[in-house]
């Protein structure tokens, strides 16, 4: 699947796009297809985010995972500072990351 | 001029910075109201340091050559605490980032840099960044002549310099003043040595050094340029550069480069020549300008008195002043180093109480001075001797005072992939389980001296060419692997690490490490450090010993 992310403008937080609207949490991220230019040139225009890209991801019994080790330290936050990641209380989050 | 033995700005300086933070605020609006595109705003906020990285905007602040009052200090404790997530990342170029830095504040922030005459410009892009220095310049023992002043005189030369802010890639320069090299001075773009020649003070110059994906050592290019000429010298370097540097080509884009394709003979040729030139134009710093700015560094107000007796009877404190401490050139006085390196921590981050506490302490013991070093600890550099166990107890209630610089645990670590967008594995886990690994302190003091550096990329910011023993984090199929290095330095025996073979998952690396260490403690002879004995049994043992 692919799903969409980028940066909030304002705050710069991670955003997943979710169909029509963007969330902090990968967990409501929608698989766009192939058809995602049109979104990306949309959302960048409405200013609602700062350069989205499409990354591919796995649907899981969670939700979407990213398949890159990469994009998915974004979605859940620094593995080495648990505290300011998403999952403050959850010891095992960092696993799913690796 | 006040008490402080530091540079302050004047009236153009503070008006220099006062404007660029008006105008990036314009800047700002104009992009959260959708005059600007992210194209059109992202050079525009990279000249102000704010880079977008994986969670949020990273601002980068300069700290020039490392050096900072109490007063400065305290603000980026205020900025840690009400702007970031109460804590700021000290890094290998003696500057600091924040991690969580929201859009709409970054102006605010700036103002608030500019107030304690600081700011975040050239600290992105390809222009010549932050001057970095010797972290015990103005106290060292083995300093020919305090190199601050020279690098303020470039700081000032170098900011806004019309003709160098477009050069073909960013541009890094370290000036020293002793043998004895503690900025990875042959690892810059250019390289400047304070020496002695005939009684007169002047520099050497090294041009061409780097790390990155192509690491080299700098060569000498020039063993002495007369102190007033040291300017037009550098600038005559950069000229070459700017006109025959690889703009087509980003990864071949250094100067490194240019002077490795050119040779060091030819690259001098031209320097020589654009430097012959530029002396008719007299574009030396006026003689007084040097004074006015010279001025500032005057010592502090040392107590004539101040006696070299320490009462050593508490053990702790006895680990601490051996191995933290080293010699000041006033007598009664040391050099302290507060490690930035607790087990488990992560290099280089202080939290915003540490960050105030680190101020109190410079204000109350070391004439309100410290230096951000690059490798990622603070240094006060003017400590009475009388006060550093009032100092070190005040610290290790803190958790300030781990006593281990320049040991295993003492490692540089990049922010790899838990912060950084260019990075391909983490690199912070890995020291944070070193450091546990090695927690022991016997066991790191019977190692020694072993500088362990870590990149999480290619690009090197965890300067892992130059270690004693080096980790380089890549991607291999999508999984973090981890390439171990051994034989670098960034000392004045400055050398670049080899890699020893096929890599390692993190637990892998980790046992290597004990392993290679395991084979030196076994091989060494005398005195010698772990690098020495590297040079003397070379790395077939080595791959022998992790291998097989």
């Amino acid at each position: 699947m692919k799903i969409l992310t980028g940066n909030d403008l304002k705050t710069g937080d991670v955003t997943w796009w979710t169909g029509s609207d963007w969330s902090r949490h990968v967990e409501d991220a929608v698989d766009v297809g192939e058809n995602f230019e049109a979104i990306l040139h949309q959302e960048e225009a409405s200013r609602r985010v700062n350069v989205p890209y499409a990354i591919e991801a796995e649907m899981t019994d969670d939700g979407p995972r990213p398949a890159h080790i990469k994009d998915r330290v974004r979605a859940l936050g620094p593995t080495v500072r648990p505290d300011l990641t998403l999952k403050p209380a959850d010891p095992e989050a960092g696993n799913w990351v690796i | 001029m006040g008490d402080i033995s530091m540079y302050q700005y004047d009236k153009y300086d503070q008006q220099m910075v006062d404007t660029r933070v008006a105008e990036f605020r314009d800047q700002v609006e104009r992009r959260l109201a959708g005059e600007l595109t992210e194209d059109q705003f992202k050079p525009l906020r990279l000249m102000n340091g704010l880079y977008l990285q994986l969670h949020a905007y990273m601002l980068r602040v300069a700290i020039p050559y490392g050096t900072l009052n109490s007063k400065q200090m305290r603000m980026l404790g205020h900025i840690a605490r009400k702007y970031d997530r109460d804590y700021g990342h000290f890094t290998t170029r003696q500057n600091i980032q924040y991690n969580w830095i929201k859009l709409e504040d970054a102006p605010d922030i700036l103002a608030n840099l500019a107030s304690v005459e600081m700011h975040a410009i050239q600290t992105s892009g390809n222009c010549i960044r932050n001057i970095s220095s010797d972290q015990y310049a103005g106290a060292a023992a083995d300093e020919i002549a305090d190199p601050r002043p020279w690098a303020e005189i470039l700081r000032q030369w170098s900011s806004f310099h019309p003709e160098f802010s477009y050069l073909p890639r960013k541009f890094k320069i370290a000036v020293i003043a002793s043998d004895e090299d503690r900025a990875a001075m042959r690892l810059h773009d250019i390289g400047i040595q304070l020496v002695h020649k005939d009684g007169e003070l002047g520099a050497k110059f090294f041009v061409g050094g780097g790390m990155g994906r192509t690491p080299m050592i700098a060569p000498e290019i020039r063993d002495f340029v007369p102190a007033d000429e040291l300017i037009s010298y550098a600038e005559a370097c950069l000229r070459v550069y700017n006109r025959y540097g690889r703009r087509d080509n980003k990864y071949k884009a250094r100067i490194k480069i240019l002077v490795h394709e050119l040779g060091k003979e030819e690259y001098t040729r031209q320097v020589e020549e654009e430097f012959a030139h530029m002396k008719t134009l007299g574009l030396n710093p006026p003689v007084e300008e040097l004074a006015r700015i010279t001025e500032y560094f005057a010592d502090p107000a040392f107590d004539k008195d101040a006696s070299d007796d320490l009462d050593l009877s508490d053990p702790d404190f006895n680990l601490w002043v051996d191995q933290n401490t080293v010699a000041h050139k006033q007598p009664g006085y040391a050099i302290a180093t507060i490690s930035l390196k607790p087990k488990s921590g992560i290099p280089g981050d202080a939290s915003s109480a540490q960050i105030d506490l680190m101020a109190d302490l410079a204000e109350q013991y070391s004439f309100d001075e410290m230096r951000v070093t690059h490798s990622q600890n603070i240094v006060l550099p003017h400590v009475k001797k009388s006060d550093l166990y009032a100092l070190w107890q005040k610290l290790d209630e803190a958790g300030l005072a781990p006593a281990n610089l320049d040991l295993i645990t003492d490692s540089i670590a990049c922010p790899g992939l838990d912060y950084c967008s260019l990075a391909n594995a983490r690199s912070i886990p890995l020291a944070q389980k070193i450091s546990e690994r090695f927690a022991d302190l016997g066991r790191q003091r019977e190692l020694g001296e072993l500088k362990l550096k870590i990149s999480g990329c290619i690009n090197a910011c965890g300067h892992h060419h130059a270690g004693h023993i080096g980790i380089l984090g890549v991607d291999r199929k999508g999984t973090e692997n981890y390439q171990l290095l051994l034989g670098g330095s960034a000392a004045e025996d400055t050398s670049l690490a080899k890699i020893t073979g096929p890599g390692f998952d993190e637990d892998g690396v980790i046992d290597a490490i004990e392993t290679v260490t395991d084979l030196y403690l076994k091989e060494r002879q005398e005195d010698e450090r772990f690098i020495d004995t590297y040079r003397r049994v070379g790395m077939a043992a080595f791959k022998e010993a992790i291998y097989g």
